[in-house]
């Protein structure tokens, strides 16, 4: 934009209009490298603290970290492994996958195609979902520790831990998929309708493959969030070392992020070597899982 | 949703049976939905429900008075004492420090890229900072106790040395891990206020700057602040890299920065995964400071619930 040189009119000789005119060009100048650098600095942060777990755990980046277990405190740290956090993380994973995605999805077409946003229990349930996507995820393991593992009598497992995350991740769901069948435009549910569809029918065969993208952005998105998180696990005893792979539902567990919290806690080099090389295994499957879910969303998303 | 009558037409004679079947399954689909719809509800009553009984319990035996005043935080020592200020102060701590390394950032990199960066970079950074966000706090945690804090140790001007735990280095990369949020959401804000605002500044012959700056970021202004709302809401409540980095001491409040004290969160994480008797005192403080925690950012988050609502109304 070439509109710097007019903005003093107070000044009225040409000299002093000529030095304003510098001095404004100086300033927009630095602004704009101000803000450069704003951007910059968190940039470099992010590049520093991945490249920084990369060298830190470069030694034990191998196959080590996965054929083998976590060992007893002092022992055997050049053999040990995460195979149980991996194996784990897994059984969490789906298991939350399982419980969330279809709650959420459903619960989106509930909100967005068959409830009437005029009453008030519809706005309450809207509110509620929004204020939940705020509450800190140590509040959830404090739900899971005072009603799931006790009151349910489910224990510190995998279960245990899948419902947690789950209702944790689920108003990133809820409002991913909401957002999305909210872009299909109205004509197509019309024209659905009058071809003699039912609501179901329209909403199932229609509106839901057209939404398909930004569902699946907003369930991975979700996803990888719930394969980070380690504070609501903590308060649900996971902090113990299992070394164990979970072999059903109800069996103990532990988790990368859990394992990664144990391993950087121990004052030996060793574990803290191990540590790091599993935030960088951490790091690569959300860092994938996030950018397969933007590529869906620019890729394959339909504007109309 | 105008559109619902369409669906019901009249029943015609002859396939009124068929289509009675039909809405009989429809009915079962949208009780079914509305089932999934009501978990979140249950959720917010089972947050609720999880963190009274016990808070009441707490409360039973210590006092609002010495809760809210005392200023020690020892219930896991022999002289016990109940006061969450050391806990809310440090809270308060780090998330001052946080908002303070985030907000001048997010917002600068959000006015760039709102107002200066080319269509191209935008559109690759943009994707990227989604990208970021969702590095594992965990992550975060390991990086300022063993990257960030030894520089911080190196370099901070003055005799006294932060220390292997403290509050600052926490704050700070608390701070990191804010900024894509920030910026993501106050770029949205700016990117919402119509053109020709700005096509009005420039006719009055306004710069770059001052398009930016007294023009769209006014504009976008309860966009902008919301999502301050929501990083200070974020910062409250995060667990990890406090616990990691910022120490666990609660036996006084503890206005230094660069010493070590234990936030809410942390103190809530250390105790939890501890082995503790379920009818014992120190089982409920878990869950009073998670009443207090879960109080304070509810009213955060209806304030940015609020103020997103705001913005939407102006301009969309």
């Amino acid at each position: 934009m070439s509109t710097t040189g007019v903005v003093s009119p107070r000044v009225a000789t040409a000299e002093g209009q000529a030095l304003t005119q510098r001095k404004v060009r100086i300033g927009e100048v630095v602004f704009r490298l101000v803000l450069q650098a704003c951007l910059l600095i968190a940039f470099l942060f992010l590049v520093w603290l991945v490249s920084y777990a990369v060298v830190r755990g470069w030694k034990r980046l191998d196959s080590r970290l996965w054929e083998n277990m976590p060992v007893g405190r002092i022992s055997r740290i050049d053999s040990a492994g995460v195979q149980s956090a991996i194996t784990g993380t897994l059984w969490v994973i789906l298991t939350t996958a399982v419980l969330c995605l279809p709650t959420g999805i459903f619960g989106a077409i509930y909100l967005e195609e068959y409830a009437d946003q005029t009453k008030w229990y519809n706005r309450l349930l809207e509110l509620n979902i929004q204020n939940l996507a705020g509450v800190p995820s140590i509040i959830f393991g404090i739900l899971g520790l005072g009603i799931i593992a006790r009151q349910f009598g489910l224990g510190f497992t995998v279960i245990t831990a899948a419902i947690v995350l789950a209702l944790l991740v689920l108003p990133i769901v809820i409002i991913a998929t909401r957002e999305a069948i909210r872009a299909v435009p109205q004509s197509i549910r019309q024209a659905s309708y009058a071809l003699g569809a039912t609501k179901w029918q329209t909403v199932s065969r229609q509106v839901l493959p057209a939404a398909v993208p930004g569902i699946a952005t907003g369930s991975i998105l979700a996803i990888s969030r719930a394969i980070g998180e380690a504070a609501p696990l903590i308060v649900l005893g996971a902090v113990t070392f299992v070394t164990t792979n979970p072999d059903g539902l109800l069996s103990k567990y532990t988790t990368l992020p859990i394992q990664i919290f144990n391993l950087i806690g121990e004052a030996q080099l060793g574990y803290q070597e191990i540590g790091a090389a599993a935030i960088v295994l951490l790091l690569g499957i959300v860092l994938l899982l996030n950018s397969i879910a933007i590529f869906v969303r620019i890729r394959f998303q339909k504007r109309w | 949703m105008a559109v619902h009558d369409i669906t019901t037409p009249a029943a015609g004679s002859s396939t009124s049976l068929r289509r009675g079947r039909r809405h009989r399954g429809e009915r079962v689909i949208e009780a079914f939905l509305v089932v999934a719809a009501l978990v979140s509800i249950a959720t917010t009553v089972g947050i609720i429900v999880a963190l009274l009984q016990p808070t009441l319990r707490f409360f039973q035996e210590v006092s609002l008075v010495e809760f809210f005043t005392s200023t020690s935080w020892t219930p896991t020592f022999a002289d016990k004492h109940y006061g969450v200020l050391p806990l809310v102060v440090a809270t308060i701590l780090t998330t001052l420090i946080a908002i303070a390394v985030a907000i001048p950032l997010g917002v600068g990199a959000a006015i760039y890229l709102a107002e200066y960066a080319s269509d191209r970079t935008r559109r690759a950074v943009k994707p990227v900072l989604e990208i970021l966000a969702g590095i594992p706090t965990v992550v975060y945690g390991f990086f300022a106790l063993f990257a960030l804090n030894p520089i911080l140790q190196k370099y901070w001007p003055g005799n006294e040395k932060p220390g292997f735990f403290n509050v600052m280095v926490a704050g700070i990369v608390m701070g990191i891990m804010i900024v894509p949020t920030i910026a993501s959401l106050s770029e949205d804000a700016m990117s919402a206020v119509p053109r020709s605002l700005r096509e009005g500044a420039y006719a009055l012959a306004s710069s770059k700057m001052q398009v930016a700056t007294r023009v769209v970021f006014p504009a976008a202004i309860s966009g902008i602040i919301a999502s301050f709302v929501l990083g200070i809401s974020r910062a409250l409540g995060e667990t990890m890299i406090v616990t990691i980095a910022a120490g666990l001491s609660s036996d006084k409040v503890i206005w230094n920065p660069i010493e070590a004290a234990a936030t809410m969160t942390a103190y809530i994480a250390n105790v939890a995964s501890g082995d503790i008797p379920v009818d014992s005192i120190d089982y409920t403080t878990v869950f009073a400071v998670g009443s207090l925690l879960f109080v304070m950012t509810f009213a955060l988050n209806v304030l940015s619930i609020r103020l997103v609502r705001k913005f939407r109304e102006v301009y969309e």
